[in-house]
């Protein structure tokens, strides 16, 4: 069985065509892509606001979570089939729109949580001290809150873009795009390898995807050149000059 | 300097922080607010800096009402340091004490000798300490980072919330002291807030005791405090042991002295300095466990204080405070 999985996947010519899995691949990283963007562009300010308000972010959290009550399928199956439709969407593919939809919504969660959450928990002290030397709303938010939050912000943002990417294999369920046509593919005509070859796929991408990210969140973070310089220095923290 | 007239600030539940008050720093001088918990200190020090807003009353710094200006302008020319420090944990130490100069517009050149000759005049070496992180100093030299950056635009007015509330009993000592010689040296207005009553008599110029709902129960330098209290409620607050507190607020005087002359070295403990406080001077007397202590202006011997002569300061110091009231 592992072995046809392998045969499979290392078969250059399973990887082109329309329905290979290069395309697969391409269409799922799009969606999921596309989806964390809008995630996003809709929650973070949203968020990060009501976290500088210190004001409304519990309701913003509980309303969104709502949204990780209902299944993703569920809400996909309804917006397919009912106002949304399964049309071809673009570069999306059929029920691309429905797709994009539903992985918002599931994407939404984590980044109005973490982001809300970070901002919210901010050293108190260092937010009043730099009320009192006379930073304006705005100055507080960039040059203190922002840069410290940021940690939590971004693990957020990676868990959405990890969710959103395995989450988008069920398009697949609504005859959409993404790798999970390639399980349904299997089902469909009784090739266990290659379901199981999609699902190893998913996986292997939820993996890279993870990794990069973290990659990126340890260039982001503003702490980081702080805790860097600890671990170099300390041995002679109390020490001699340096 | 600062004056607060009829100043109050009731929240919209009702409950009243501070009642009618009414006070006033001179320029240069380091006035002490003190109070058990919840009497109002803190909101008072705020609305100075609005960081809470007065309900009632007219707040004025230099002859201004500042009641109507933008806050964030005004509280730049305010230094303010509180017990939690505030560093920003993400900048080095020295672009925290940059911060202000910057805010003001200063060029990043400027800020930057500001901040090192604030680090310098704090007692931190800048060669040692400006590259640093605030997590990688002790608290005692957070704070010193605290006060560096809330002076580094040279503000006419300092605001300080208990300050040195989170440092240890030593290491408050010695920043109180330390305190003392920069605020002489700069000539900076200061309220300083602490519920520490030895605290208040040993750094104020004058001492404002808070009773709970914000009611100012006395106003007074710390003698006379200590010396006379107005009522019931400053004579629980300053304590028992007020005797030994008033003489951390007397100095020697040479009056109260007797002569060096047929005194042998033998009998001399370690000497002391006239500049020093009576209770610091009791303490060497105990601490040396002799009869006597020299007592020396610069190397100059001018006499020897005896436990006759410690009596004969404190009475002096009470009589003193009876005519003047």
């Amino acid at each position: 069985m592992l072995g046809d999985v392998f045969s499979y996947l290392t078969d250059g010519s399973n990887w082109s065509g329309s329905t290979g899995i290069g395309t697969f691949m391409v269409q799922q990283l799009l969606l999921t892509v596309t989806a964390l963007l809008i995630a996003m562009v809709l929650g973070l300010p949203l968020a990060l606001y009501l976290g500088h308000r210190h004001h409304g972010g519990t309701l913003a959290v509980n309303v969104t979570n709502v949204g990780r009550a209902v299944p993703v399928f569920a809400v996909l199956l309804v917006l397919a089939l009912g106002p949304v439709g399964s049309e071809q969407f673009g570069p999306y593919g059929r029920a691309g729109l429905a797709t994009l939809i539903a992985l918002v919504l599931f994407a939404l969660p984590p980044i109005i949580t973490n982001a809300y959450v970070g901002v919210v928990e901010v050293d108190p002290g260092a937010v009043e001290a730099a009320r009192g030397m006379g930073m304006n709303g705005a100055k507080v938010f960039s040059s203190v809150e922002l840069p410290l939050a940021m940690p939590v912000v971004m693990t957020g943002v990676r868990v959405a873009l990890v969710q959103v990417w395995a989450t988008a294999t069920i398009a697949a369920l609504v005859a959409g795009p993404g790798l999970g046509r390639i399980i349904t593919r299997g089902f469909a005509n009784h090739r266990t390898y290659e379901v199981v070859a999609g699902a190893v796929l998913v996986a292997l991408g939820a993996l890279v995807l993870e990794a990069t990210m973290a990659l990126v969140q340890r260039y982001a973070d503003p702490m980081r050149r702080a805790r860097v310089s600890v671990t170099r220095s300390s041995p002679t923290a109390v020490g001699g000059p340096r | 300097m600062i004056r607060l007239s009829g100043v109050g600030k009731t929240y919209d539940d009702g409950t009243v922080a501070v009642r009618e008050l009414d006070l006033d720093v001179r320029r240069g001088e380091l006035v002490c607010l003190v109070g058990p918990s919840g009497c109002g200190k803190s909101t008072t020090l705020k609305m100075i800096n609005r960081l809470i807003e007065p309900t009632s009353g007219r707040i004025e710094i230099d002859g201004q009402d500042i009641t109507g200006e933008d806050p964030v302008r005004l509280r730049r020319n305010i230094g303010y340091v509180i017990q939690e420090v505030g560093l920003f944990p993400h900048q080095k130490i020295l672009a925290n004490v940059m911060t202000v100069p910057l805010l003001h517009g200063e060029s990043k050149a400027t800020a930057r000798e500001r901040a090192l000759e604030l680090l310098e005049l704090v007692g931190l070496d800048p060669a040692r300490y400006a590259d640093r992180y605030p997590h990688q100093l002790s608290g005692g030299q957070q704070q010193r980072v605290g006060v560096a950056r809330a002076l580094a635009a040279r503000p006419p007015v300092l605001l300080m919330d208990e300050p040195f509330g989170a440092v240890d009993p030593l290491v408050r000592l010695r920043l109180q002291d330390e305190f003392l010689r920069l605020q002489a040296e700069l000539g900076v207005t200061v309220v300083f807030v602490t519920h520490d009553i030895d605290e208040a008599v040993r750094l104020g110029d004058r001492v404002a005791v808070f009773a709970a709902g914000g009611r100012l129960a006395q106003y007074d330098t710390p003698a006379r405090l200590l010396g006379r209290p107005a009522d019931d409620f400053v004579a629980d607050f300053v304590g028992s042991t007020t005797g030994l507190r008033r003489l951390q607020v007397i100095p020697l005087d040479p009056a109260h002295l007797e002569p060096l002359d047929g005194v042998s070295v033998g009998d001399l403990g370690a000497a002391i300095d006239i500049d020093t406080t009576l209770g610091e001077a009791l303490t060497v007397l105990l601490r040396d466990d002799r009869g006597m202590v020299a007592v020396k202006r610069d190397a100059q011997f001018v006499g020897v204080l005896t436990p006759n002569g410690v009596h004969r300061a404190l009475r002096a110091a009470l009589a003193e405070m009876a005519t003047v009231s």
